[in-house]
């Protein structure tokens, strides 16, 4: 069962991801009055890109940017598989790693920036994934994913705080407003394309597709709050990754971007509050 | 699938004079207009466009940078000269500073005149650079252009 | 207790002799540089004492594993040895008394003369059993090998650092023969340290490392370094008071000197009072201005001393005491100290540019995580510090190096001009990054001890450490990687520089890259036979704090790490790349370093890292978190003084 999960995983995530992509574009549409594009344009997008020309600034950006999708994979697969979270948390930790490399090693100004604030991003958010993986260990009494799915209860009853927290930091990850410091889908800004400015074609679908890998990660450890021994969680958990992802969507067509400092003050409150009660609270009673 | 229509990106870049056409091309991107319908994305980034949308006559300082921004450019590229300016030079022509149109400095496939122009004529031109866009990636395909990429 | 050890008097006899040849070579060596003038003759004579000093140290331990690895006892009756010791201290005061007077100070006088006077009278009015004075055992034998290898290469390294820093500083007096002999006394004193089993001997040992380090990082003689120097001497001698302190109590309260015995029937005074010199050692907060301070000696004694073995004295001597603090208040203040300085630290870090004080922050940081393991002291946490400690050395030692290197070459060590290094010195950059990644990336060492220290943490219930680790991890995480992302730049550089980095520099910078590399990939291995027989000793019984399949896991996660890019490099190279400028609004100056400003003239592109020095400054940060760690160590000593009177 697990090598079916798995091997689903690397197989389908990519489309998974991609129409997700195409939901939130129509959604986002929707939201401001638009039509929008068809539900299939970033697979349209994706064929497009691998068919341009290869320009590039370096000879490493490549290089980088699919050791950053390889490494995504590895941590997804492994959260599939129902391996060790903090692992899996380490791991996606290390594959973000090759992509503030693929963009600092333009040394241009744009990607330059756009690779600080992804740095500071992971700053904000990586005290909430630790505590998210602390609270799945408190409830379930394991780190591995194998063991947290087969409780008898869902996670969520006794980590709400951190749910709350996870979608508030997760923001950051699926690069959604007012966390989208480093890159971002919208046009004109001060930073060009931030971290993805010197990516293009080949190098740039590579970087999609591994975020379409991400996306699905996410959702995955989502999952994890509500999935439990019984066959109708795992309905419940999808519908429920449905309006997280749906509120991340709402989210990020009714804020601006913010400031660097209020990002990191912000997560970091969140998860002090959020996440530092609940953990207090699991840590006295169980 | 990966015919580069289906998905065309888009650069805009105001070359000089009184950004009428500039604000027009934004008007584009509004909800009544909603280039985004054709997969348009306005990414305001060379490495990631296939359209060079530019408004404007080029002028003495801007012309190095119309050219570089073109070569940053991946194959298949079109140029889309937005506005009378953009086209011939204008009213602004006679200038000291103005080289004149577009097409003094980097070769323009199509020219969208008005002053400024409206928005449905824009749509109109990059729907047109569209099929333009399609023959010349059959054409860097047949020149082998393609059998580079790794998606091979 | 003293039964089972009887058993392996015996034999250990043949040891008897080894001991004191390892102590004794390295201080033969120092006392030979002072006459060596000529600096050819000195460099082979490093090289030939360190290759002494390895060998001695493997002929040492493999005899000691052949002979069954098990716990020696050794030196029974020493009465010369100690009459030799007190005659000892007394120099050591003296030494400190003189300097002091010279540079007109009067804290350490007081501190040195009180712990040696506490210390003397001590000895001559108690009446103290015979016992085993030394030890052999996985933890000495782990510390000899750090001493003997990581010290070893780094005095190497020092032979081709020094010509190029006296070259590089002209305004500097040339006290080579000083330098070295320190280095080599140094290393025999730590190794005095790691076999001591009675106190007083290991005080000894202590307080020559102290003097030492004092000495050296007054090398330059500048008024700064002088200041700091003495910065160090009185935190250390604070410590040493401690230490005396601890002497004293258990001779009086216990009749007994032994390490061992602390453990077992000492109680929380002597206990707190060895913390707190262990805590001044390892730069803990509130002491850890010593070590930043100590950034301006030469390099190869900030990487000998203040990262790779001297500050493990202190950890060496928490992690010998950590099964005593498993739930009481010395082991809350010794943890809540820690974890304090784990995350105070790497904050600060952020806000450096200086490759050294990053390096020290780190320094201060990594050691600060140590302790709170050694702290909670349960088998999990003490797992996690001795691997945190093992790979701590070996890349922090190797990364002081190279910034030493890389300071020679560029003439610079902020971080803002190692931008492209890989461009400009590859050879260096590759280290540093090796160094770098081993520091915090997964599946490196460091990381996998972090995530035992985390699950530890959680078992105990320690609920602020588990917040410090959540919050330090992270901010650790950003300093390395503006580092990394700073090394590995693709900038064509301004002028070309010349390596001046020589031959034995390599050699040992290499040899750290290499363990380094091996240590990541032997990883069941290291934890099979060195870690957990050092748990299995300290604590009595043994269990796997890791599964066996979760540590291959990690060493096949290492192999793809490493393998996935390589892989990726021969894929990407297949594919033509046509090489167009960066992005700069189209304004490029002909290449990717300059652009045309709004005067329409040339200007050179500058790419700074963040250093959020508003949010993260030293000048923000060091008082309130110096304060906080004060007020836990002073309230502790009430509540622990005023429980046992």
């Amino acid at each position: 069962m697990n090598v079916g999960f798995v091997i689903a995983y690397i197989v389908l995530a990519p489309f998974l991801g991609a129409l997700l992509d195409g939901i939130d574009r129509i959604i986002s549409a929707r939201m401001q009055r638009r039509k929008g594009p068809g539900l299939l344009q970033p697979f349209y997008d994706l064929g497009k890109l691998f068919s341009k020309e290869m320009i590039a600034v370096n000879n490493v950006q490549l290089l980088l940017n699919m050791s950053y999708l390889v490494i995504l994979v590895i941590a997804g697969a492994m959260l599939f598989a129902g391996a060790d979270l903090l692992m899996v948390l380490f791991i996606l930790s290390t594959a973000d790693m090759f992509l503030i490399m693929a963009a600092s090693s333009d040394s241009s100004p744009y990607a330059n920036m756009g690779a600080s604030r992804e740095m500071l991003q992971m700053m904000a958010y990586e005290p909430l994934t630790l505590l998210v993986a602390v609270g799945f260990y408190l409830t379930t009494g394991s780190f591995q994913v194998a063991d947290i799915i087969q409780a008898d209860t869902s996670a969520v009853l006794w980590m709400p705080g951190l749910l709350v927290g996870f979608m508030f930091t997760s923001a950051i990850k699926f690069r959604k407003s007012p966390f989208d410091l480093s890159t971002s889908h919208h046009a004109h800004q001060e930073m060009v394309k931030g971290l993805t400015t010197e990516m293009s074609g080949t190098t740039l679908a590579v970087m999609t597709i591994a975020e379409y890998y991400e996306t699905v990660l996410l959702l995955g450890i989502f999952c994890l709050f509500i999935v439990n021994s019984t066959w109708w969680s795992w309905i419940a958990a999808i519908l429920a990754c449905a309006v997280i992802y749906f509120l991340e969507i709402l989210w990020d067509n009714a804020c601006a971007r913010v400031k660097w400092k209020t990002l990191l003050y912000s997560c970091w409150i969140v998860t002090l509050v959020a996440g530092g009660i609940n953990i207090l609270i699991l840590m006295l009673i169980k | 699938m990966n015919k580069v229509s289906k998905s065309p990106w888009l650069l805009h870049y105001d070359a000089s004079s009184c950004n009428g056409c500039d604000i027009e091309v934004l008007d584009c991107l509004t909800p009544k207009y909603d280039i985004e319908r054709f997969g348009i994305i306005n990414t305001g980034d060379p490495f990631q466009a296939d359209i060079l949308l530019i408004t404007g006559g080029v002028n003495s300082q801007t012309e190095s940078v119309v050219k570089q921004i073109y070569s940053q450019m991946p194959e298949p590229k079109v140029v889309v000269a937005v506005g009378i300016c953009a086209c011939t030079g204008g009213v602004f022509k006679e200038c000291y500073n103005i080289r004149g149109g577009i097409d003094t400095v980097i070769p323009v496939d199509v020219y969208v005149p008005g002053c400024a122009a409206r928005p449905e004529s824009i749509i109109d031109g990059v729907v047109k650079a569209l099929e333009i866009l399609d023959e010349k990636q059959a054409e860097h395909k047949k020149n082998g252009g393609g059998a580079h990429g790794i998606s091979k | 207790m003293g039964l089972k050890f009887q058993k392996f008097r015996g034999k250990g006899r043949n040891t008897m002799t080894m001991i004191p040849f390892l102590i004794g070579i390295p201080v033969v060596l120092a006392v030979l540089f002072p006459f060596v003038r000529d600096s050819k003759t000195r460099g082979y004579l490093v090289y030939a004492g360190a290759g002494i000093v390895m060998t001695a140290t493997v002929v040492f331990i493999v005899s000691w594993i052949s002979g069954g690895a098990q716990t020696w006892m050794l030196y029974q009756s020493t009465e010369t040895v100690d009459h030799l010791m007190t005659a000892g201290d007394i120099f050591l005061m003296c030494l400190i008394v003189y300097m002091s007077v010279k540079y007109k100070r009067v804290l350490p006088v007081l501190l040195s003369v009180g712990q040696t006077a506490l210390l003397l009278y001590t000895e001559f009015t108690v009446e103290l059993p015979e016992g085993p004075h030394m030890t052999v055992d996985w933890m000495t034998i782990l510390m000899c090998i750090i001493i003997a290898f990581i010290g070893g290469f780094i005095c190497i390294y020092t032979v081709g650092y020094m010509k190029g820093y006296h070259e590089h500083h002209k305004d500097v007096k040339d006290r080579q023969p000083f330098f070295f002999s320190m280095l080599f006394l140094f290393l025999g004193a730590m190794f005095g340290l790691v076999f001591s089993q009675s106190l007083i001997w290991m005080y000894f040992f202590w307080e020559i490392t102290s003097v030492i380090s004092f000495l050296m990082i007054g090398y330059t003689k500048t008024e700064e370094a002088v200041n700091n120097s003495f910065c160090a001497l009185w935190m250390n001698l604070l410590g040493g008071l401690g230490f005396a302190a601890g002497i004293a109590w258990m001779a009086y309260m216990n009749g007994t000197v032994q390490l061992l015995d602390v453990l077992s029937v000492g109680g929380e005074v002597p206990l707190l009072c060895l913390a707190l010199a262990g805590l001044t050692k390892s730069a803990q907060l509130p002491f850890s201005t010593w070590l930043l301070g100590a950034m301006v000696a030469p390099t190869p004694s900030s990487a000998l001393l203040h990262s790779a073995t001297m500050v493990k004295a202190g950890v060496y001597l928490l992690i010998r005491l950590s099964p005593a603090f498993e739930g009481n208040l010395t082991g809350i203040i010794v943890s809540s100290i820690g974890g304090l300085t784990f995350i105070m630290a790497s904050m600060m870090a952020i806000a450096q540019n200086d490759g050294k004080k990053v390096l020290a922050f780190s320094t201060v940081s990594n050691l600060g995580l140590i302790v709170g393991c050694a702290g909670i002291g349960v088998e999990e946490t003490v797992w996690a510090a001795i691997f945190l400690m093992i790979f701590h050395s070996v890349s922090k030692s190797m990364l002081f190096q190279s910034v030493g290197a890389t300071e020679n070459t560029l003439g610079s060590r902020d971080i803002e001009d190692m931008h492209g290094l890989i461009i400009r010195v590859p050879k260096l950059a590759y280290i540093m990054g090796i160094g770098i990644a081993g520091m915090y990336l997964a599946p490196f060492g460091m990381l996998i001890s972090k995530w035992v220290a985390l699950k530890a943490f959680v078992d105990s219930g320690n609920f602020i450490l588990v917040l410090f680790i959540a919050y330090g991890s992270a901010t650790t995480m950003f300093y390395w990687t503006k580092w990394l992302a700073k090394l590995l730049c693709f900038h064509i550089p301004r002028e070309t520089v010349k390596d001046v980095t020589r031959k034995d520099e390599y050699v040992s910078m290499f040899f750290h890259a290499a363990v380094m590399l091996l240590l990541c990939l032997l990883l069941p291995f290291v934890a099979m036979w060195i870690v957990n027989p050092i748990v299995r000793e300290l604590f009595g019984n043994s269990t796997d704090v890791l599964a066996m399949s979760v540590l291959e896991t990690m060493a096949i996660m290492l192999v793809s790490i490493f393998i996935v890019p390589v892989v990726m490099f021969f894929i990407s190279r297949r594919s033509h790349r046509e090489l167009v400028p960066i992005y700069m609004n189209g304004i490029n100056e002909g290449d990717n370093r300059y652009f045309t400003n709004s005067y329409g003239e040339k200007e050179h592109l500058y790419l700074s890292n963040w250093y959020l020095r508003f949010e993260f400054g030293r000048r923000h940060l060091r008082i309130p978190s110096i304060i906080a760690a004060a007020a836990v160590l002073v309230l502790g000593f009430c509540l622990v003084i005023g429980g046992a009177l």
